[in-house]
């Protein structure tokens, strides 16, 4: 918007109207972007946040950048996501569920009736309330353009990604492993006190949080790209590990796509020394 | 007067969850009233299956982002009973300490983020910002101690790292500790002006005779400690839970419901306070006695003060905690190891009321069946009650005003619909 006054152009910009939208999932991105209490009254001054229900009445159909949280799990769902993709300029996968399907993902291991019948009862079926389908993340059904990893994100990751879209550049992809975080955060290898870890293979970016706080890299972010498959299960060997321990870890936020993803599977020790059997 | 009304809230804002209420009024009488619950189920029972006890804490805190550290703390609970694991004293006494943050944190988002609002007639937090801006630092300033008490202790609030099986899996230090009481003592100023903020609007007067279920404890006030406690049933054992509160489902809704043998009850600060109003700080008391909240209190709008008092209550206890935990350390601890396998209960009370876990863990170390009973889903059946008694009587009012008290008491549950399968919209029909 230009506006003249007395032969002085004064330019206006309009504020970026953003949107957040949560599908099956726990909030718990949402709320971390509540707790940017430090940030919020600075991020409240660069854009116009339009859709926000954990927060705030009101909701509107007019914004450029969306940020979706939750994977999809219901046949209202893939619709409402087809249209915020068709409304949004730019749509950010926000955490776990929505890039990679996340812990959701471990109900697709049993069937969908069966699920239900667990849940809510032999009558389950006739109800469409407890309607659900198998979990999948958003880049199963929409183009995404930017991805928040992890369960729950980083604080730093949301602010990082958001100053760079608000600046016309595109959000820097972590493609080291968590072990360059761990090693910054100066912890001790995981391997070293006797318990095995997804840190290896794992996009970075977190800090390596929960090894600093004492527990074990549980592989939230995802595979990092073109994880080192090789040194990993040499890792695994000179700690005595077997492959298979490692992959059970795997299948708790990495069911989803590692069923369908056949490049994991190939590159995978696992699989493939049961192809060598073969 | 007019008789008639149809209210159809879609998708209730300033809640945590997707939730609808359909309202039907013919002649001033009620003909439908619905509290759907739209959240997609998540399924975490089945999610829990087959996997090994040492995962459980993990997966059971994706319930909720808000309490995690309640959903962990349950779980846990229901792990260590199960497995006989003891857990240290020091262990027990940070993970109350997290626990404490977490409380803070939920009851100071929910009454300034989504209560003050309605107040002022804001929108959102954004709103109250440019009417309120001293208000919303001040809530911002509160919100972020508690984050800190969480961090300093567990890693983070969202999805706490180090409370594990067995014990805590991170110390924090001493200094950490002494930082946090200092943060907390500050914390007394901003309180009392929530206090005297929600006071300065009068709650509606509204009460209904209900049952209150809480945890009681016999040294301290109930929350993380003690079992069951009805005001109508007395002492409820933890193995007969189940058995007692029934849990049913209604076609319309994703999350289930609640009934006790006496019919509808009510969970959470208000059922807690009005349970265990001795047992509450000196401050809390005071600040109750301030906002006139005299247990019982059968008003559910008074909810948001017992929030309040609570904050109190919380801030004092963790500031003893931190005490208590410099005496005797802190020192790093291994965790205990399971010596057992079995059925296990955790209970813990949650933000928003009783939170109940079961498990039965097998030799292996691998969980085969998983039961939770939710606070949302508890209150449920007390919030569609209240709705019915309560619209009819302000049907002479203007129909914004009317949806506008409807939205209000729902939100004085606090209801969480992400754990209840997820909450809401109001839709007049």
């Amino acid at each position: 918007m230009v506006a003249k006054t007395r032969g002085l152009i004064m330019t206006v910009v309009a504020l970026p109207k953003v949107a957040f939208f949560s599908f099956t999932c726990c909030e718990g991105c949402q709320l971390m972007v509540l707790s940017c209490e430090k940030e919020l009254p600075d991020i409240l001054r660069h854009v116009k946040i339009v859709n926000f229900r954990e927060a705030m009445t009101g909701k509107t159909d007019d914004y450029e950048i969306a940020f979706v949280e939750g994977s999809i799990s219901r046949t209202e769902e893939v619709r409402k996501l087809k249209k915020i993709r068709k409304t949004a300029r730019t749509v950010v996968a926000l955490g776990a569920c929505s890039a990679t399907g996340g812990l959701n993902c471990l109900k697709n291991r049993f069937p969908m009736e069966e699920v239900k019948k667990t849940v809510y009862g032999r009558n389950a079926s006739r109800y469409r309330a407890f309607d659900t389908l198998p979990v999948r993340a958003i880049d199963e059904i929409i183009k995404v353009d930017h991805y928040i990893h992890g369960c729950p994100i980083p604080k730093k990751d949301f602010l990082r990604t958001l100053t760079a879209l608000l600046m016309g550049k595109v959000p820097e992809v972590n493609r080291n492993p968590v072990c360059v975080d761990c090693k910054m955060a100066g912890n001790i290898c995981v391997f070293e006190k006797g318990n095995s870890c997804l840190g290896p293979v794992t996009r970075a970016g977190c800090e390596a949080v929960c090894v600093t706080y004492g527990a074990i890299c549980w592989g939230c972010r995802g595979l990092v790209d073109n994880p080192n498959m090789d040194a990993h299960s040499e890792t695994l060997e000179r700690y005595g590990l077997t492959a298979a321990s490692i992959m059970q870890k795997f299948d708790l936020y990495g069911n989803c796509k590692l069923e369908k993803s056949e490049t994991i599977c190939q590159h995978h020790p696992v699989t493939r020394r049961k192809q060598k059997g073969r | 007067m007019k008789k008639d009304l149809n209210i159809n809230i879609h998708e209730i804002t300033r809640v945590e969850g997707h939730g609808n209420i359909v309202i039907d009024i013919r002649n001033g009488r009620v003909k439908e009233l619905k509290l759907e619950i739209i959240e997609s189920p998540r399924f975490f029972e089945v999610m829990l299956k087959g996997r090994k006890y040492d995962e459980a804490h993990h997966i059971m805190s994706r319930i909720c982002g808000i309490c995690a550290v309640s959903h962990t703390s349950a779980s846990l609970k229901a792990i260590e009973s199960a497995m006989s694991i003891r857990i240290s004293k020091q262990s027990a006494m940070l993970r109350k300490l997290s626990y404490c943050g977490e409380l803070l944190q939920s009851h100071i988002l929910h009454v300034f983020f989504l209560v003050f609002p309605d107040l002022v007639g804001a929108k959102s937090i954004v709103e109250l910002f440019e009417s309120h801006p001293e208000l919303a630092r001040t809530g911002l300033k509160l919100k972020r101690c508690a984050n800190d008490i969480c961090e300093t202790v567990s890693g983070r609030h969202i999805h706490p790292i180090s409370l594990a099986p067995g014990g805590v899996l991170f110390t924090p230090k001493a200094g950490e500790l002494k930082g946090l009481k200092k943060e907390l003592l500050r914390l007394t100023d901003g309180l009392e002006r929530a206090l005297d903020f929600i006071l300065s609007v009068p709650a509606p007067s509204f009460s209904m005779d209900r049952e209150f279920i809480a945890l009681k404890d016999k040294g301290e006030y109930g929350l993380y400690g003690g079992t069951p406690f009805s005001s109508k049933l007395k002492h409820i054992k933890p193995e007969s839970y189940t058995k007692k509160i029934k849990e049913y489902i209604v076609p319309y809704s994703s999350a289930k419901q609640a009934r006790s043998p006496k019919g509808t009850f009510m969970v959470g600060a208000l059922a807690r306070v009005n349970n265990n109003f001795r047992q509450l700080s000196t401050r809390a008391r005071k600040a109750a006695f301030v906002a006139g909240l005299k247990p019982p209190s059968y008003n559910p709008f008074m909810n948001n003060v017992a929030q309040i008092v609570e904050c109190f209550h919380a801030t004092d206890e963790a500031v003893d905690l931190i005490d208590a935990i410099l005496e005797i350390g802190p020192r790093p601890e291994p965790v205990k190891k399971p010596a057992a396998y079995g059925t296990g209960i955790g209970i813990v009370e949650a933000p928003r009321g009783l939170l109940f876990h079961e498990y039965d863990i097998n030799r292996d170390g691998v969980v085969e069946r998983a039961e939770c009973v939710i606070p949302t889903a508890q209150n449920l059946r007390s919030i569609e009650d209240d709705l019915r008694a309560f619209v009819p009587a302000i049907l002479d009012r203007p129909r914004s005003e009317i949806s506008r008290s409807i939205e209000t008491l729902v939100r004085a549950y606090d209801p969480c619909i992400s754990c209840s399968s997820h909450i809401m919209d109001v839709s007049f029909e």
